[in-house]
């Protein structure tokens, strides 16, 4: 800036212009579109019509590819010096709001489930001033969790297709809940959050080898990170296959099936996202030599995103497969 | 890193591809207003329908479609965003930062906004029509009895969210990190005040209603049952999850209109804003309570009777806060040297009507109460106060407030006054019948009703068409300001404005505060 500075102000660097903004807009657009038409035309339509997908993915393509180009360009924009310290903390404090509002969405999908177990199951069940629509629409249901009949087969017969508008909801025949003590090693989740809470070790471990300047221990121990989480995603992606290949467990099963997979499908797509960024820090320090030891924000953004993720396995750990 | 001095880029790329607060700003309130033109327009054919009863203009279904479309872009295409663009140009010049804190997300968040409201818009051509089951989309209205384009909402729902999340963001980040130096949280104009807490607002609640779109969409598409009965789920599920997004977003709406009116009738009082901090708590206090008030919209639903209890207490609380806000405003021109142009003439409407709003929203809130009001249309003209002459009039203040120091030219005063007068009538002719055809049991979103609603009805829809007709006033007189007002070239465009803001040039440079300002510490607040 030519701009005569006070003394002491380090000048706020606005970009002139930026045409990364137009670009997103268009992959987004275009990728929401696409699938909006595809899944419409699932529903209601001829299945196959494979334009839609293709605009989807061109759209994604465009948006990826800008996402690309944007964070290489704030990147650069850092390494070139042109970033000063009341900057970076605008990018704290873009990243902390950014996970608050991810930790509200999975507020929504566990509210769901408190108020199904807690409240709204226990009406259909025929329990309290709620409970009389047992009798006069969902006769003979009974509510328990994991449930294990759904309201609709508990009525049965060709009244039940009717009342479920043509829905059908069957319940799984086994649970995702703790069976047996005696087989506790096989049990995923377990091992899932056995995975998922070291994982958030090893990446601290990261974080002060690159404190210490130490990019050895920084590259082990972030490989480790992103490795754990390569597993997590290996065995939920096991545990969904034995969820539909051999429980029973689906989209269908009720509402049990749809608080399951919604809760621990968006839980592992944060989780392909953490690992994501988190590969691609290694990326960057390991062949272009990014960060420093005061200076590597990409990484404690992403390592903060994957503490989230860790504590969201928490409750889920807690409120869908243990209690 | 440009020369200091330099403008915006040439043609249609300063708009494409800005990363300037001011044009971004522009933009908002630009498209807001486009928006606020639409929904209207979908107000006039509801009014016009309902002008007298029996089916006159428009089949039932497609009347479904104008009240769901017409709340939808009102709330979240014309005073969501045009509020944007207000914080948007105000923001940076009353904190003395050189622009928001992430410009080039800024104009992002901003750009996503038209594409999905076309998407919204072109649901109205699609198959099967637009949805047509209200604003609030309750299941399973929304998804089992949804029209195919139901699926375009859900998704241009995703994106307004995705762009008001971003915003918010930007907003929190400006305010925190780029005040200049000496200015602490509570010298901070109220208006940011305000801001601050509505993005916070904004940040929590709208993932959540992300959430809710994606469990109808997985519900419509996917076999789940989250709010079917008939797999264990619950439609009623849907309204706590709606309302826990949406009593929270009637602040997200009202908060903004707050900080502006503690900016403008302060100015044209010529006293400082009289009970500054509790100003500030009492907002806070509102944005907390917003959150556990939710079920209030719900009392007819069959909650148990704790539930009605909690939720009726609580939102009686409200009405402390909203009360010592209100007092503060009146105390603020007690014995001050007052002076009624346009702005502070729609800060007194505001004033007057929004506390009527208040009241009814009392009265309503009263669950047993609530029983004979609920889904009538004391409703409709409750809300209608609170959200025209609640959100819509300030930001006309705003906007006749402002507009010299945006564009450097003076506005017409006669016609602003007028546009005043015809719109504080026409509201009031519009809305105040509607309390007594609600009391008296006419439902809302109805296309037709009992012939002994007739009268009230049809001067309902005479007061619409004119309050819509003063909004074309309204658009000739900004754009006559801009083309060819008075110019006017005092920094302090009003005599009473305090504010960083009336300390640049008129019209405000492209850049400002590229340098921070020095506040004074003896200042109390700005």
């Amino acid at each position: 800036m030519t701009a005569q500075s006070s003394p002491g102000h380090e000048p706020y660097y606005v970009p002139e212009q930026s045409k990364m903004a137009v670009f997103a807009t268009i992959g987004l657009v275009l990728s929401v579109f696409g699938a909006a038409t595809g899944i419409n035309d699932l529903t209601f339509g001829e299945p196959d019509q494979p334009a839609s997908w293709t605009v989807m993915n061109i759209g994604l393509l465009v948006f990826i590819a800008t996402l690309f180009i944007w964070f290489r360009m704030a990147i650069r924009e850092n390494i070139a010096g042109m970033n000063s310290a009341q900057l970076k903390k605008s990018y704290v404090l873009g990243m902390f709001w950014f996970i608050f509002s991810e930790f509200m969405f999975f507020v929504a999908f566990f509210g769901a489930l408190f108020y199904v177990r807690n409240l709204a199951g226990p009406w259909l069940g025929g329990e309290g001033d709620g409970g009389r629509m047992n009798g006069l629409l969902w006769e003979g249901f009974q509510f328990s969790w994991p449930m294990t009949q759904t309201p609709q087969e508990a009525v049965g017969g060709a009244g039940s297709q009717v009342i479920a508008n043509n829905g059908s909801f069957t319940s799984a025949r086994t649970s995702m809940a703790f069976a047996e003590a005696s087989a506790w090693y096989a049990w995923l989740p377990l091992w899932n959050t056995i995975i998922l809470l070291s994982s958030s070790v090893t990446v601290h471990i990261a974080h002060m080898g690159i404190l210490d300047g130490d990019r050895r221990k920084f590259h082990k121990w972030l490989g480790l990170t992103v490795l754990l989480g390569v597993i997590f995603l290996s065995l939920q992606i096991a545990e969904y296959y034995e969820a539909y290949a051999h429980f029973g467990l689906t989209l269908n099963s009720g509402i049990y099936g749809s608080t399951f997979f919604m809760l621990t499908g968006f839980h592992g797509f944060h989780v392909l996202m953490g690992t994501t960024m988190l590969g691609i820090q290694l990326l960057r320090s390991m062949r272009g030599g990014h960060f420093t030891s005061d200076d590597h924000f990409g990484f404690e953004a992403s390592s903060w995103y994957w503490h989230f993720v860790d504590v969201v396995w928490v409750f889920l750990f807690l409120f869908v497969y243990i209690l | 890193m440009g020369d200091h001095a330099h403008g915006p880029a040439k043609g249609l790329s300063r708009w494409l591809f800005t990363t300037n607060h001011k044009d971004i700003g522009t933009m908002y309130l630009w498209f807001s207003f486009a928006m606020f033109i639409l929904g209207g327009s979908f107000a006039m054919i509801i009014r016009a329908e309902l002008f007298q009863p029996g089916m006159q203009l428009v089949e039932p279904g497609f009347f479904n479609q104008m009240t769901t479309l017409h709340g939808l872009v009102m709330v979240f295409g014309a005073i969501m965003p045009s509020f944007v663009g207000l914080a948007n140009w105000m923001i940076p010049m009353m904190i003395g930062a050189p622009d928001m804190a992430l410009p080039r997300m800024n104009n992002w968040s901003f750009w996503i906004l038209p594409p999905a409201f076309l998407m919204l818009a072109s649901t109205l051509f699609m198959e099967g029509g637009a949805p047509g089951f209200g604003w609030t989309f309750y299941a399973p209205l929304s998804t089992t009895y949804a029209p195919p384009s139901v699926t375009f909402f859900i998704f241009a729902i995703h994106i307004l969210g995705l762009s008001s999340i971003m915003g918010s963001i930007n907003i929190i980040a400006t305010v925190m990190n780029m005040r200049a130096p000496g200015m602490s949280y509570m010298k901070m104009p109220l208006f940011v005040w305000t801001w601050l807490i509505t993005a916070f607002l904004l940040v929590a609640v709208m993932p959540v209603l992300a959430g809710a779109v994606t469990m109808m969409l997985m519900d419509i598409h996917f076999g789940t049952s989250f709010f079917s009965a008939a797999g264990g789920g619950d439609p009623v599920l849907f309204q706590h999850i709606f309302w826990f997004f949406g009593h929270p977003e009637v602040y997200i709406i009202i908060l903004p209109a707050f900080g502006v009116v503690s900016q403008i009738i302060p100015a044209f009082s010529r006293k400082p804003l009289f009970g500054y901090d509790s100003m500030v708590y009492a907002t806070a206090a509102i944005a907390f309570l917003s959150f556990i008030v939710w079920a209030h919209h719900m009392y007819t639903v069959g909650m148990p009777i704790a539930g009605e209890l909690f939720f009726m207490y609580a939102t009686m609380l409200i009405a402390v806060p909203t009360g010592v806000k209100v007092f503060n405003w009146v105390t603020t021109m007690w014995r001050g040297s007052l002076s009624f142009e346009t702005p502070m003439l729609f800060c007194v409407g505001f004033l007057i009507l929004f506390t009527i709003g208040g009241f009814t929203g009392l009265m309503l809130s009263i669950a047993p109460a609530d029983f004979q009001y609920h889904d009538s249309y004391f409703v409709v003209a409750h809300f209608h106060y609170v959200m025209v002459a609640g959100a819509v009039f300030s930001m006309s203040a705003a906007v006749y407030y402002w507009l010299p120091k945006w564009c450097g030219r003076m506005y017409n005063e006669t016609m602003g006054k007028t546009h005043f007068w015809i719109s504080f009538i026409g509201f009031n002719i519009t809305f105040f019948p509607q309390h007594f055809v609600g009391l008296a049991g006419m439902p809302r979103r109805i296309p037709d009703y009992a012939l002994q609603f007739a009268d009230f009805n049809m001067m309902s829809s005479i007061g619409a068409f004119i309050y819509g007709a003063s909004q074309i006033l309204f658009l000739y007189n900004v754009v006559a300001t801009i083309v060819s007002g008075k110019p006017v070239s005092d920094d302090k465009v009003w005599d009473g404005a305090e504010g960083l803001e009336w300390t640049v040039p008129t019209p405000a440079p492209y850049h400002t505060f590229e340098v921070p300002p020095k506040i004074d510490p003896a200042h109390a607040h700005t």
